[in-house]
């Protein structure tokens, strides 16, 4: 093989380019007037600060060989560099392109920094002068927070896995309520770390605020765009991350005074209120007041004996239609009313017993008459009389006694007594 | 304000302004805004105290092991 073909820079554009899945590039690199096939290894692309891609123009450093299946030249590229602009310019832009694309610059995505930090977070390198332009300007400004650097390697390769770490650290610890990530000037090349996409990355992750301080007012980087706030400078950081105390101290004391006035208008205008009151015409002539409500305390009395003598009539009507009512229905009338009738019963009761008894009356005489008609004594004193046994029997058969046997005969005016002596049958031809 | 420990300065600033825009807006009755005034007074005094209290607060640095130690900025070489 041709030693002048070990190593040789080629420029050209690239065309029919081929990222293989397994990391290896593929391309054709041509110009106007020529073209060679290209590789470039994974092994050698993997540091590639930008992304290749068809009608770029490159400048290439490598060595040309034959690929024997095909039996053609080809270009082994072991560096690749954008022509034109730099290469960390197109991959700036390149990164910048994909991260706003996913959103990471959204202004929606920013956290608020917190007026009052208790305890800031500094990552950055602990020497230089980016941490003492922090250090003294946050002690300045506001003595009484706390300050903790977290260091990081801010240039060099090592320097985005540096950052990251630190970023990581503060988010796992949970003392930080803000973080100033940065670093002082210097070139692009120095500033680059934070241009890198795990630092970008790990900016938008942090839960904590981030205030991002990278080199100077013209050096924007995408960990600035991705930061919650950019700073331009370190001490710019300090600055938004920390209220002034004398700025505080001047705004309590303001605010105390605006207490102390409002709290004096209203007492004034209560005063205010208050004399005005005084001066009113009730309180200076209060006894006109009396005057007026005495009057109406007259009107009210006159008013309210009306009224009581009108309620008094009112009752008092009520009052005697009621008795009316009552005495109509007093029981003395009934009394009378059954008295009455009572009386009308006994004339009537008397009325009829006379009747009756008149009747018997008369009837009792017809009766005597008929009696004494019948009285046994008027025949008797035609002569009859009436025998009676021993025991009191009238004898009215000769069965009646035995001879010998007592008995008694009664005549008109006395009785004898006898002795039967002998018996007599009769025969009776009287029928 | 039954507790100053409790209270951050933040906190103790809003309450601050939050009582002095209600006064301000005057509609508060006499006795309440005499106790907004108390209060608004106690807090700013624990505003200024937060602020001027004397308390030197030490930078410090998470060493290696992820420790914290006292930091003393060094000049540039």
């Amino acid at each position: 093989m041709d030693s002048h073909l070990k190593e040789v820079w080629l420029k050209g554009e690239i065309s029919n380019f081929k990222h293989h899945s397994r990391g290896h590039m593929y391309f054709t690199i041509k110009d106007d007037y020529s073209r060679i096939q290209a590789v470039m290894f994974a092994g050698n692309n993997r540091n590639l600060k930008f992304r290749p891609e068809n009608g770029m123009n490159v400048l290439l450093k490598g060595e040309i060989n034959i690929y024997e299946p095909q039996g053609q030249y080809q270009l082994y590229i072991q560096q690749m560099e954008p022509d034109g602009i730099g290469a960390l310019y197109l991959a700036y832009e390149q990164l910048k392109e994909k991260l706003a694309a996913e959103g990471l610059f959204d202004p929606l995505r920013k956290k608020s920094i917190p007026v009052y930090p208790k305890h800031i977070g500094v990552i950055t390198s602990p020497t230089g002068a980016a941490v003492r332009d922090i250090i003294t300007t946050i002690r300045r400004r506001f003595p009484i927070v706390q300050v903790t650097i977290i260091p990081a390697l801010v240039q060099g390769d090592q320097a985005p896995k540096s950052i990251v770490k630190a970023i990581q650290f503060a988010n796992q610890s949970p003392n930080f309520d803000v973080l100033i990530v940065g670093r002082g000037g210097g070139s692009i090349e120095e500033l680059w770390s934070f241009n890198e996409e795990i630092v970008a990355r790990s900016i938008a992750q942090s839960h904590i605020p981030i205030i991002s301080a990278v080199g100077h007012e013209t050096d924007f980087t995408i960990s600035d765009l991705v930061a919650d706030i950019r700073a331009a400078t370190p001490t710019g950081a300090a600055e938004i991350a920390v209220p002034s105390q004398q700025e505080l101290i001047e705004k309590v004391h303001h605010l105390e005074r605006s207490l102390k006035r409002v709290i004096n208008d209203q007492i004034v205008r209560n005063k205010e209120r208050l004399n005005k009151m005084k001066k009113s015409y009730a309180f200076r002539y209060p006894e006109q007041l009396i005057k007026q409500k005495e009057q109406q305390l007259d009107k009210n009395v006159d008013r309210l004996g009306r009224g009581i003598a009108q309620l008094q009539d009112q009752r008092r009507s009520s009052y005697t239609y009621l008795q009316k009512r009552l005495i109509q229905q007093h029981p003395d009338k009934q009394v009378k009313q059954l008295n009455n009738h009572l009386q009308q019963l006994l004339t009537r009761h008397h009325r009829s017993f006379q009747s009756i008894f008149r009747d018997h009356d008369k009837r009792f005489g017809t009766m005597i008459d008929k009696l004494s008609l019948l009285n046994p004594l008027n025949t008797m004193k035609r002569g009859y009389s009436i025998s009676y046994t021993d025991e009191g029997k009238v004898i009215s058969s000769i069965t009646s006694v035995q001879p010998g046997d007592k008995m008694t005969v009664k005549v008109v005016d006395g009785s004898l007594d006898c002795q039967v002596w002998g018996i007599e049958e009769e025969t009776n031809n009287d029928k | 304000m039954t507790n100053k420990q409790e209270v951050t300065f933040e906190e103790a600033m809003e309450k601050l302004e939050e009582i002095i825009e209600k006064l301000e807006e005057g509609e508060v009755p006499l006795e309440k805004a005499i106790k907004y005034y108390e209060q608004g007074m106690e807090l700013s005094k624990v505003c200024s105290e937060k602020l001027t209290r004397v308390e030197k607060q030490m930078e410090q640095i998470v060493n290696e092991q992820g420790e914290m130690e006292p930091f003393i900025i060094q000049e540039e070489e």
